[in-house]
């Protein structure tokens, strides 16, 4: 059987990929945990002293906490495999992707496994966040000082 | 009132990760590069003025989603530019550390050191 | 390329052991022990990799009343990297040792060698197997055991198992090894490391129709052809490869996969189980045990393995696959 032939045998006996089905479960997932998110910023604006602009940070500190409890338990494991994006893309998956590493490499030691993995898939999601900063905050500088644009 | 306001927070959110399975399933791409892919457009949306006005909209639904990593650290790096001009670009970087990395770093230290992995099927 | 073998060596003792939640497999009562902590005890899950194996060697000597001296040759591969897990088995098991890497296909490319060696007069007894652990192979080839990733439909899950198998010269009590196919690597370009199953199909394909070629056989001169690991969706693009090519849907049932039965219809488990210690558990307790109170004649075990690496898929190279086939009979 030739390369094309079986390509288009196993596209036809594979299951296609449920778009649909994917994408409405990570809406309402996804849109559950940043409702969480929201209730716990209201909780700090009117227990605490923050104000709007500063209660991001405790509230993101929250929610990583709430997801170290659900990832040691082996839960936020199973919230992915349902939810997929719904999951991954709240903080709360950037923690498990954190936490889950380390976990992971415990046992080749605090430095090397800890230290050494720590940031194994998180790494990336810095990485575009630190260089697309510079950039965008570069152009823009570039684009104030020849005048195009306003601060 | 505050039902309109928890409704955005869920609607705007939703979306965010609505769009990041989107990228996932028809880009074939991991979870890796789809949340690269959106700390990016973060970053842009920020550069372009267009995430602030989501965030006072959405609250949480805009502020959790890791979208809001990149907008933060534009927002320092913009912030410190508009200060110090070409040195301020960089300097910007270190001034924001990001409360969701300092967050994850230690829950996921204490994490290692209570934790055990274990497989278990759904 | 079809090996025939004059001398039929048989296998005289046959051990499988698998983790805690394998009791939820179809072939969960054929297993000779389930051990409740999925480390075996041990602190780190490759330790625990070890141990099974040990264990599963153990029962096997056991079983033949042997120990550890009257054996001339270990065989035995794993996934981990370098094959530690086998390696520091056989520092404990103190056999002499070739350590073998067919990926899920080394159940039977071990005993392959172990028959090859028996036939030479070489080997008197020899322990061939694999072995898989859960958490140790997830680390190795995918993401942490606890990250939440949505896995598709097609996906397989690696077993907590091994077996093991006792090769010797033939005695007719037990089931005998008359031919193997040594599969050739067979690569149509599939890239999707969660769907292996579409990956190996092929491979299993290419063996299976070279040892009937040259054993001059059909599917009906079996009892059964159970492939490897292809999984649930590779199992049926097997079949509609197989259907292509003139064979009928009454052989077709003869087809079986030990990756597409092992966890039954549980959904948790998507397309089902792979893992070198799949099919390894699945032929060294059922398949044996159904030759020896004869209800299989003549049975061909078709392991497959994908034959990759998590540093290969980053580079993008597609997945090479493998399978190695045996041919069982029971006098």
């Amino acid at each position: 059987m030739e390369q094309e032939q079986y390509k288009n045998l196993e596209q036809q006996i594979t299951p296609p990929t449920p778009y649909m089905k994917n994408a409405l479960i990570a809406f309402f997932v996804g849109g559950i945990i940043c409702t969480i998110g929201h209730a716990i910023t209201y909780f700090y604006i009117i227990f605490f002293d923050f104000t709007e602009k500063t209660v991001g940070n405790p509230t993101v500190s929250t929610m990583i906490f709430l997801s170290m409890l659900l990832t040691g338990f082996g839960l936020y494991k199973k919230l992915g495999q349902f939810a997929g994006a719904g999951s991954a893309v709240p903080v709360t998956g950037f923690g498990n992707a954190v936490i889950s590493a380390a976990i992971e490499h415990r046992t080749e030691g605090v430095v090397l496994g800890i230290g050494g993995n720590i940031f194994k898939l998180a790494g990336s999601v810095i990485l575009f966040g630190v260089a697309s900063a510079f950039f965008v905050a570069l152009i823009k500088l570039i684009l104030v000082t020849i005048g195009v644009v306003q601060w | 009132m505050i039902f309109i306001d928890f409704l955005l927070a869920f609607v705007i959110g939703g979306f965010i990760c609505l769009i990041g399975q989107l990228i996932m399933d028809f880009g074939k791409l991991t979870p890796g590069h789809t949340l690269s892919i959106l700390v990016v457009a973060g970053a842009i949306l920020s550069g372009l003025g267009l995430y602030q006005p989501l965030i006072d909209l959405a609250g949480a639904g805009a502020t959790i989603p890791i979208t809001s990593f990149g907008h933060s650290l534009t927002q320092g790096a913009i912030a410190e530019a508009q200060k110090h001009g070409w040195v301020g670009v960089l300097t910007g970087m270190f001034e924001v550390t990001s409360s969701g990395i300092s967050a994850a770093i230690v829950f996921g230290f204490i994490a290692a050191f209570i934790f055990k992995p274990k497989g278990k099927a759904n | 390329m079809v090996i025939e073998f004059k001398s039929k060596p048989s296998i005289l003792a046959n051990g499988a052991v698998a983790g805690p939640l394998e009791k939820k497999s179809v072939f969960y009562s054929y297993f000779d022990s389930i051990v409740e902590d999925e480390r075996w005890n041990e602190k780190t899950n490759e330790q625990g990799h070890s141990t099974m194996i040990l264990d599963a060697c153990d029962i096997v000597m056991k079983k033949a009343n042997i120990k550890n001296l009257d054996v001339d040759f270990f065989l035995s591969g794993d996934l981990v990297n370098q094959m530690t897990p086998s390696n520091f088995a056989a520092r404990e098991l103190a056999i002499s040792f070739i350590g073998l890497f067919s990926a899920c296909a080394t159940s039977v490319s071990s005993v392959i060698i172990a028959s090859l060696l028996t036939e030479l007069g070489a080997s008197q007894l020899a322990i061939a197997g694999a072995a898989s652990q859960h958490n140790a192979i997830e680390k190795q080839f995918r993401y942490p055991n606890y990250y939440g990733a949505k896995k598709p439909a097609t996906a397989q899950w690696t077993v907590t198992a091994a077996g093991y198998a006792l090769v010797g010269k033939h005695n007719p009590e037990y089931p005998s090894i008359v031919a193997a196919t040594v599969g050739k690597v067979v690569d149509y370009g599939d890239t999707n490391p969660f769907h292996m199953g579409g990956a190996m199909a092929p491979a299993a394909y290419d063996t299976i129709v070279a040892h009937l070629k040259k054993r001059n056989q059909k599917f009906q001169d079996y009892d059964l052809i159970m492939t490897g690991d292809l999984g649930k969706i590779g199992l049926k693009i097997l079949k509609a490869m197989f259907a292509q090519a003139g064979v009928t849907p009454e052989e077709l049932q003869l087809l079986r996969d030990a990756g597409a039965e092992f966890y039954g219809e549980d959904q948790a488990f998507q397309a089902g189980a792979s893992g070198a210690g799949c099919s390894a558990a699945v032929y060294f307790s059922y398949i044996i045990q159904q030759l020896k109170s004869g209800r299989f004649k003549r049975v061909l075990l078709c392991a497959t393995g994908a034959l990759l690496s998590p540093l290969s898929f980053q580079q993008g190279e597609s997945i090479p696959c493998t399978a190695h086939a045996i041919e069982l009979t029971m006098e």
